[in-house]
Formats: C-alpha cells, structure tokens, sequence
C-alpha cells in the first residue's frame, strides 16, 4: 500500500478498496520502523490521525461528498500553525507554543478531508540548505543516512521519500522545498508568491516565502496545488483568483505542450558537479526528443542572487523574528535581571547560531548607515534579476536549471562554513527573487546512487502549464519511481 | 582588504537585535558576517543608478478589509502562552524607562 | 541681564485614535476599559505566522483628517516597519509610515485672544499602529495589556510654528474640535484618544548674540491644561538653565521629559540604553495603496465645513459675538442643528440665544447631544419666529422650549397650554391700561407732571398692567398705549 501515489490512494479509498484508518495505521507503522532512524517528524499525532480517518471512512461510507484529498495521510513542515499539538519552526524558542488557530493551508487540508499524522522537522525557522540546524533533531537523507536531506524542509521530503507519509507541504523561501526535494529524489514544488495563502505560514522571509506541495510524483503534486492555491483574504499577499485563476491542473495534466521552448544557461549551469550537469542534459535532450526547442539564453544577474537574497531574506527575517522575546509566549529565560534581559537573553539561549547570525546579518543591513548600500542595493538587484526572467520568458516557455550544484553532502560537511552553505542556494534562489514558480523532479542519479533533481521555472501564474512540462519528462522516465532503501535501526 | 565589521560593530548590532553573544560568539560572528559582508559586496560591481528597488513582485494594491468586528479570542487563549502572567495580564520585570516609540 | 530676550518655540507631535469599529489590522473591537488582554487575536498578539490585513475605514478617515489639515495627499503611499522591543509592542515592531505618509505639507488655523487665527503648519500626518499599554503595578513587576494594540492611530507632525503654552493649547483645542466634527475621533483626551508631545526650545537674543536652548520633548500630558502648562513651565526651566549654566543646542542632545501633573513640573526621564536606530522598511506583509480622483473627491465629498471656518462665518454672517458662535460650533451636532433652523427661517441671533441658554442648559443636564431632545431644528425656528413676532415673549420662550423637550409638543401648542400668548389687542389693552390709570392717581400726577419721576412711574405703570394680565401682554403695545394717553 505504502507504494501508491496520493492521488491513487484516494481513489482506493473512495471506491472502498481501502480505508484510511488501515492507510494511516500502515504509515504509523512504517513510522514506528523507520522514523529512529530517519528523524522525519517533530511530532505525530497518531490518535487524533486515526479519528479523523475514521470519521473520514464513516463519512465515505455514508455516501458524503468527500474533499479532494479524502483519507489521506499527509505530513506539514512545522512552521504552519495547527491547533493541535506544537507548532516550533524547529526551535527551541517555541517548542511548547500551541497556535490558538490553524494556517489557512492547515484548514484547506482539513476541508479536503486529508489525515494530518505529523509535524516535520525543519532547519529553524526554515534558515538553512540541510536540516542541521533544527534546534529539536536530526533529520537524514533516505537514501544514505550519513548525508543531509536537505533543507530546510528536509524532515517533509525525508518523510515523502521514506514512505513515511503520502505527500506533504513545506515551504520554499530561497529553495526549501525544491532543493530536499532533488537531495530526497521527490517532487517538490514553489508556486508563484502570491498562489498560496501564508496566513499561518510562521514567517522567515516574507517577500519570498510560499508554501507548496512535497510529493512522489507531478499528479500528486498537481492535486495538493488544487487544495492549497486560491485567494485568501488573511492574506493581502494572496492573488485575487480574478487576476490569476486557479485551474484545474489535474485536468489537462498529460496533455504535452506543443512547440515548447526551452531556455538554458549553460555559463551558470556550469557552476554544478559534472554529474548534475550530465543528469541535466540528458533531462533536455528528453525534452528535446519530444520536439521542444532548446535556446542558449544568458541572465547576467543571476550570479548576484545569493547576495541579494542573504540581505533581503535577513533583513525580513530580522523583523519577523523580532517577537519571540520571552514576553508573551515561548522561550523565557528565569530569573531575568530586568525586562530587557528577558528579550536578550531569552533570545540568547533558544536560537541558534544560524539564526542568530541571519538576524545579525539583516539587523546590519537595515540599521543606520548601512541601508542604502545593502538593502536597498539588493533591492535594486532584486529588480534586475526579475528582469532577466521577464526577458528570458519572452523568448521561451520555460527556464531549466540545475536544483542544486550538488547532490545531497554529508552531515557536517558545511555546518562551519555558513557562506559555503548559501552557495549551494545559488540555483533556486532567483526563482523567489522573481516570485516566479519552480518545481523540482527527480531526473537521475550520481554515482553514489544519491538523487539528482531537474529545475523548472516558467512565469508566475502558469502554473498549469509548469506541472504538464515536468509531467512531459516524468511520463518518460521512471526516476520517480525509484526508491531510498531503508533500514530500521 | 579592510574589515567589513567589526566586534565593536557586532556587539551593537547584537545589542539592537536583542541578543546577549558570548565573548566567542562575538569573535565567531565578527569574522563570519565580515565573509559573508564581503561576498554580499559583490552587487557592487552592478550599476544600479536607474534602477527602481523591487520590495515586493506583486503588482497588486488596495487590499483592504471593512470595518467589522470579528470575535477577539478570549484572554485564556491569549494568555495561554503566556510564560509568565498576572491575572489577565502578561507579566514582565518592572519597566522602569521609556522605551516606547510610538 | 536686562537685556535679555527671548522667544519661545514649539512644536507638536500628537497621536489621534480613530474611531474605527474594529483594529487596523484585525478584526478586534476598538474598546476602551475592556478587562484586560480579552479584545485580541493572533494578529494583534503579533504571534507566530499572522498577517495584517488593512482596515479600508481607517485609511479614508486618516485621509480625511489630511484634507481637512490642507495637506497634498499623494496618490500612492505604503507601509513601513518600525522596530523597537517593548512589552506592549508585541511584535517588536510597529506598522507605519515612513519615507511615503499619506498626507504632508498642510496648515491648520488655530484662534488666538481677540478673534485673530495663526497659521500652524503641518508637515505630515500618517497612519500607523498603536501599542498596548504597560501598567506599572506595585511590586517588581509590570503588566501588560494588548487590548489597545492595533488600534489606528493617526499622527500628525507640525511645524515647530506655535509659540506659548496659550498657542499649544488652541491648536489641541481646534484639532480637537476638528476631528470630533469630522466624526474619525471620539477624541477623548481622559481615555488617551488624543495624545500629545510637544518639543519646545528657546531662542534667546542677549548682547553677547543670538543663542538657542537643547530641544527637550514632554511625555505623559493627558488634560489641555497640563499641555499648557508643560509648555510654560518647560520654557521658564530652559530659559533658568541657560542663564545658570549658559547650554545650548549645540552642546546638548534632545532630551525627554515627563510632565508631573501634581507637582506641575516637568522631570528628566530616563533614556533607553542605545539611541534610537528604528531600522525602517517596507512592511512586506502589506501592499501599497494606491489613491484615485475618483476615491479621493469621494472621500473629499464626506468633509464639512470645518468649526473655525464656520465660527468665523457665524460672527459675520449672523452677527453673533465669538464667544457664542465658538459655543455653537464647539461641537458638530450643536453646529448642524443650529444651521438647519437657520434654513428653517428662524433669527440666527434668537436661535442662539435659545440654543446657547436653554437648550444646552438641558443637554448638560441630561447629558445627551441636542439632537437627543426629540425637538425638531424646525419646531424651535418656528419657537424662534414666535418671539420675533411678539407672540411670545423672549422669557416664555424658554419656558416652552423646555416644555418642548418634555412633551415634545410643537410651540404654539404649548404656547396655548401654558397662556403663554401675548396680549396685543389694543382694544383689551386699553380698558386694562384705563383701570390702572384709574387705580394709580399718583403716579399719572408724577407722570404728566414731568421732573425725575417721570421715567419710574411710566415703569411702574406698566408694570401694573403687566400684572394685571399675568405677563402676557406686549410690553411694546401697552407702552404706546400709555404714551398716548399720558402724552
Ligand atoms: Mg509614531
Ligand atoms: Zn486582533
């Protein structure tokens, strides 16, 4: 069972080949077996899980009109606000914060009947490429227990690739979905900014931060889409669905696109592992196979992505993070001095030293004398990042790219050098930059056996087309069918 | 190459985000924002003299709600988090300066 | 020292709640005196994940306030983050507006002594958020409340333009007035909806040159008279220090002052650790407003004549002393009411009389605005007409007028009921005016007979008649009477 698709699942469970008390108690199962080694979850919720499927096996069998996500198990990042059990980013600083109300995705989940078992671990408050800095646990990569899975929504694509549940959302920021999702050999989709509702999202970097699907394949990706996408009004950010409709994107999802163009940038894609580069290549001329047009394109810009990202990113962040100071809920220190010593050293003993640093970092760039030259120069940046996207999409249909210059690295390898760790952003970063969709899905293998992931990015708002061009490779292939072996402890 | 930042920076810096650093920390955090301050400076090499800063990607405006009263939470909710409380009200050490700014 | 002179400079920093229903950014009431920390919500708590949403009346009020302030309002304008750590701030920081406010570059007029107005300047008002309130208990510890945070405040920033405690007070007076006509503020000083910081220094002219005092800013001034006050007190204490100690401007940074409303002295407070360094940016959780012609000549369209304009137009239209037409214009129901029996036909001098000595004289009372007396603008025109008319007398006026809001009877009903109508038939007059004749020998002698007599039994005669018909006779017809017959 373990093996279906989330969207094959539902269909067993509406045609009643299956109940979702039996689905959950398989996951719950394998959770049991395998999560002391993977360290996928912050928390689960077995019994509430099992409720609720079970409420959602009564319902179907009462012949109730069922939600598009009906019975199935699905998993969350743990920076979406539930009103069951913790919601802590990873961190200490909230570890036993209980949201008195759910995120509007967590309520989209529910209204579509979905098994919400779990919590997932995270770098804190999303700040990292690998997991490692979860204030709360170790998450690791499915496919070799001795590497990363990426980050930072690395405990959602472990538990996706672990069979650990049957699809999940994370969120992507400067590629948190995307790039776990090619170190995991999972599908891992950004949408537009603005294509999902943040209400909830517990915020890093708010200009870029955009809540999208973890799946094992482009249809199951294609159906939490559906469930999550649309106008919310907690949300100003959010796009009136006037302005961008919200299409069915299941619907014409195996139709391939005619004509398609494709443009690369072979100088930056130079800057990935030969293997990266070899899987990439070998992902176009699939594509080129099926007809499409390959154009060398350049984007002058991208290579000052990073910096522009790590100051914005930062600079949000600063703001953002500014509330948790032991005043009104989390982490308090004891026997504070005076109530500024409350906020310092609250501060001081439940964040981290990545998130430190990234306050740090955006603290400088916004504060006096120093605007102009970082913040307000990445913004200027920003602009002319965007304006390679809008130029490269007037001559092509979509932008495909490496996810990461590397597959998935050790533990440990780059926990001490935090500027060589942004490097490895250098590819999905833009894409937030520009507010642009990109998806990521697993297109081969290195010769360690480790997962390698093909980015595609088109305009914002299509996504519909987005997901039938990864469709196109994926009918294809069969790298998504393959498999981490897992060992229990 | 001059130092982008340096401890007596850093510990402003930390002292304005509220962050008590140890002594290794400060010396840790000095040299590693000056690295990632020197890359940052990269984006110096593009000129950006008519270029308009970009905050936000969305081409929207206006978005308003109407002014209606929705149901507040309650104070046990609002108070539940709460690490220390007094009655119903949040509990902090006695503030004794004025730090308000609005 | 005697040649010392100097001149005293303010400016003013002052925060208006507006009177929306909900917050700015959630859907939390806006209610003062609520038990603690029970009207708010995970937006207003600032916790993990919220976003604001921007309330759209709060928005058209604070534009209506920089109209009716002459400031340019632009077209667009956004959302700025300011951060600073306090207890009641609880997401550290506060949305407002920075680099692009709402409305700048206005004026206001304010009344100064002898019907003379002084132009103050504004340089900008904005929208932003307020914070909670921090009570500073017994004991070693504080509370804090959040009922307050997010509920829109609009600041506006003048130029340093006034110069007395008199003038500080007159602009908090007509602003005041301003945003209670405009209906965007309850504009309670008692319940903290107007809050005010004026900035003061000196500018000093001695033999030896020209020498300006550090600026220092008070804090915690909740009555107009403390403003004043503060203002005057903390010009005397700058002009001391520079005489004691010779400081100026340049030597000593601004400093803040609380106002110690028993002793009546301003106190050093104590200053934050650092220096301010509020770190502002687009708050990206908000998107930017973009005006229109249309939306603003609509908002525009909701002003109204504005209390000073209309005072000012009352003295010279209607010929009312300032003092009556300032009554009348103290607040815009008062205002409205009395213009509608202006239109109604009534005389605007009677009406005010009526209004200014009777009418309020029961709102006090009953505590209650003009409009709650269930007399209609109309009925006290047509009260008013009465009088004009002779039919009544100017004193049984206001006994009808009080009878009115008790029955809420028309006037010439109740002129009826209560035999209020004066006599003016001369036919019926005269036999009354011959009886008291008849009846008063003495004083007809002293009377024709002329001398300084004269005049006080012509008063008293008159008087008896008055009597006689219980008061309802016209005085003016009984008097020609008499001058007829005595003549
Ligand atoms: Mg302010
Ligand atoms: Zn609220």
């Amino acid at each position: 069972m373990e093996e279906l698709s989330a969207l094959e699942l539902r269909d067993q469970i509406a045609a009643g080949k299956i109940s979702s008390v039996e689905a959950t108690k398989a996951v719950f199962e394998r959770i049991r077996k395998f999560e002391p080694v993977i360290g996928a979850y912050i928390s689960t919720h077995e019994d509430r899980a099992l409720e609720f499927a079970a409420d959602v096996d009564r319902r179907i069998a009462a012949g109730e009109k069922m939600g598009q996500l009906a019975g199935v198990p699905v998993a969350i990042k743990d920076n979406m606000c539930t009103t069951f059990g913790a919601t802590t980013c990873a961190s200490k600083i909230l570890e036993n914060f209980h949201a008195p109300y759910n995120a509007t995705v967590v309520e989209k989940l529910l209204a579509a009947d979905a098994v919400i078992i779990g919590k997932a671990n995270m770098d804190e408050f999303a700040m990292g490429s690998s997991t490692e800095n979860s204030g709360l646990k170790q998450t690791v990569n499915p496919w070799d227990t001795t590497r990363v899975p990426g980050g930072s929504s690395g405990g959602a694509t472990a538990a996706v690739a672990g069979r650990l549940c049957f699809a999940a959302l994370g969120s992507d920021t400067g590629g948190s979905i995307r790039q776990p999702a090619s170190f995991c050999g999972v599908v891992g989709l950004k949408p537009t900014y603005g294509r999902v509702s943040r209400y909830g999202l517990v915020a890093y970097g708010s200009s870029l931060d955009q809540i999208g699907p973890i799946t094992r394949n482009v249809a199951d990706t294609a159906l939490l889409l559906n469930v999550i996408a649309g106008h919310d009004p907690a949300d100003s950010t959010s796009v009136d669905e006037t302005k961008a409709p919200v299409s069915v994107y299941l619907q014409n999802l195996d139709k391939p696109i005619d004509g398609l163009r494709i443009a690369i940038v072979p100088q930056f894609n130079a800057g990935a592992e030969e293997q990266v580069q070899k899987a990439l290549n070998e992902a176009i001329s699939v594509y080129k196979n099926l007809g499409a047009e390959i154009i060398e394109i350049e984007m002058p810009h991208l290579d000052y992505a990073i910096a522009a990202y790590y100051v914005i990113a930062t600079a949000e962040a600063s703001s953002n993070l500014a509330r948790y100071d032991g005043v009104h809920y989390g982490h308090r220190t004891e026997n504070p001095r005076d109530y500024v010593e409350v906020y310092t050293k609250s501060r001081a003993e439940a964040f981290g030293q990545e998130v430190k640093r990234r306050i740090m970092l955006g603290t400088y760039a916004l504060s006096s004398g120093y605007y102009d030259a970082y913040y307000l120069k990445a913004l200027k940046v920003r602009n002319l990042i965007r304006g390679d996207f809008t130029a490269a999409f007037e001559k092509c249909d979509c932008v495909m790219m490496p996810v990461a210059p590397t597959t998935a690295f050790k533990i440990g390898e780059k926990v001490n050098d935090p500027l060589q760790m942004y490097l490895s952003d250098i590819y999905t970063i833009s894409a937030n930059l520009a507010g642009i969709p990109g998806i990521s899905i697993p297109c081969g293998m290195d010769d360690k056996g480790l997962p390698i992931g093909l980015q595609i990015m088109v305009p914002a708002f299509v996504e519909e087309k987005l997901l039938r061009i990864a469709r196109m490779f994926e009918a294809q292939t069969d790298w998504h069918m393959k498999k981490p072996p897992m060992n229990e402890k | 190459m001059a130092r982008r930042i340096d401890q007596q920076q850093v510990r402003k810096v930390a002292k304005l985000s509220r962050l008590d650093l140890t002594d290794h920390e400060l010396e840790e955090f000095t040299s590693q924002l000056g690295a990632i301050l020197e890359y940052v400076e990269k984006m110096n090499k593009l000129n950006t003299d008519n270029v308009e800063p970009l905050a936000h990607c969305l081409p929207v405006s206006n978005v308003f709600r109407e002014d209606c009263v929705k149901e507040s939470i309650g104070t046990e909710r609002a108070l539940a988090n709460a690490p220390e409380r007094d009655e119903s009200f949040f509990k902090v050490p006695k503030i004794l300066d004025d730090g308000s700014g609005a | 020292m005697a040649d010392l002179k100097y001149k005293v400079i303010v400016g003013l920093e002052i925060h208006v709640q507006l009177c929306t229903k909900s917050k700015m950014f959630c859907g939390c009431a806006v209610e003062f005196g609520a038990e603690p920390n029970s009207r708010v919500c995970p937006v207003c708590l600032g916790m993990p994940g919220v976003l604001p949403v921007m309330n759209k009346q709060a928005f058209e009020y604070a534009v209506m306030v920089g109209l009716a302030l002459n400031c340019r309002i632009p077209m667009f304008t956004k959302w700025d983050r300011k951060s600073y750590y306090y207890p009641d701030l609880p997401k550290n920081y506060q949305i407002s507006q920075y680099d692009l406010p709402l409305s700048e570059n206005g004026y206001i007029e304010i009344p100064l002594e002898s019907s003379q107005t002084k132009r103050i300047g504004i340089i900008r008002a904005h929208l932003e958020e307020d914070a909670g309130k921090n009570l500073h208990a017994t004991g070693n510890f504080s509370q804090v409340d959040l009922n307050r945070t997010g509920t829109p405040l609009l600041e506006i920033v003048t130029e340093p333009d006034m110069n007395s405690g008199a003038e500080v007070r007159a602009l908090a007076v007509e602003l005041q007035r301003m945003v209670r006509f405009l209906g965007v503020s309850e504009a309670d000083m008692q319940k903290g909806h107007m809050r005010f910081e004026p900035n003061i220094n000196l500018i000093i002219t001695r033999g030896d040159g020209e020498f300006r005092t550090p600026i220092t800013e008070i804090k915690n001034l909740n009555s107009f008279r403390a403003l004043e006050r503060s203002v005057n007190y903390e010009a005397q204490r700058q002009l001391d220090e520079f005489i004691e100690t010779g400081i100026v401007m340049e030597m000593g940074n601004k400093t803040t002052r609380g106002w110690d409303d028993e002793k009546e002295v301003t106190v050093l407070q104590r200053e934050k650790e650092e220096a301010h360094d509020y770190r502002y940016f687009p708050d990206p959780d908000l998107v930017p407003v973009e005006l229109t012609q249309q939306w603003l000549d609509e908002i525009k369209s909701r002003l109204c004549e504005l209390p000073l304009k209309k005072q000012m137009r009352y003295v010279q239209e209607y010929c009312l002393s300032d003092y009556d037409a300032g009554v009348l214009t103290a607040d815009r129901s008062t205002a409205d009411f009395f213009d509608e029996a202006v239109k109604a036909g009534g005389e605007p001098k009677r009406l005010c009389n009526l209004i200014t000595q009777t009418g309020l004289k029961i709102t006090k009372e009953k505590n209650c605005s003009i409009n709650d007396l269930s007399v209609t603008p109309q009925s006290l025109a047509d009260l008013a007409k009465m009088v004009e008319d002779s039919i009544i007398s100017a004193g049984s006026a206001a006994t009808i007028f009080e009878a009115m809001v008790e029955t809420g009877k028309e006037p010439d009903v109740l002129a009826q009921e209560l035999n209020l109508i004066q006599k003016s038939d001369a036919g019926e007059l005269e036999k009354i005016v011959d009886t008291v004749l008849m009846e008063n020998p003495q004083a007809v002698e002293d009377v024709t007979s002329g001398g300084k007599k004269e005049k006080k039994a012509m008063g008293f005669l008159l008087g008896q008649v008055m009597q006689k018909t219980k008061g309802q006779a016209n005085p003016k017809v009984v008097s020609e009477i008499l001058a007829k017959k005595l003549g």
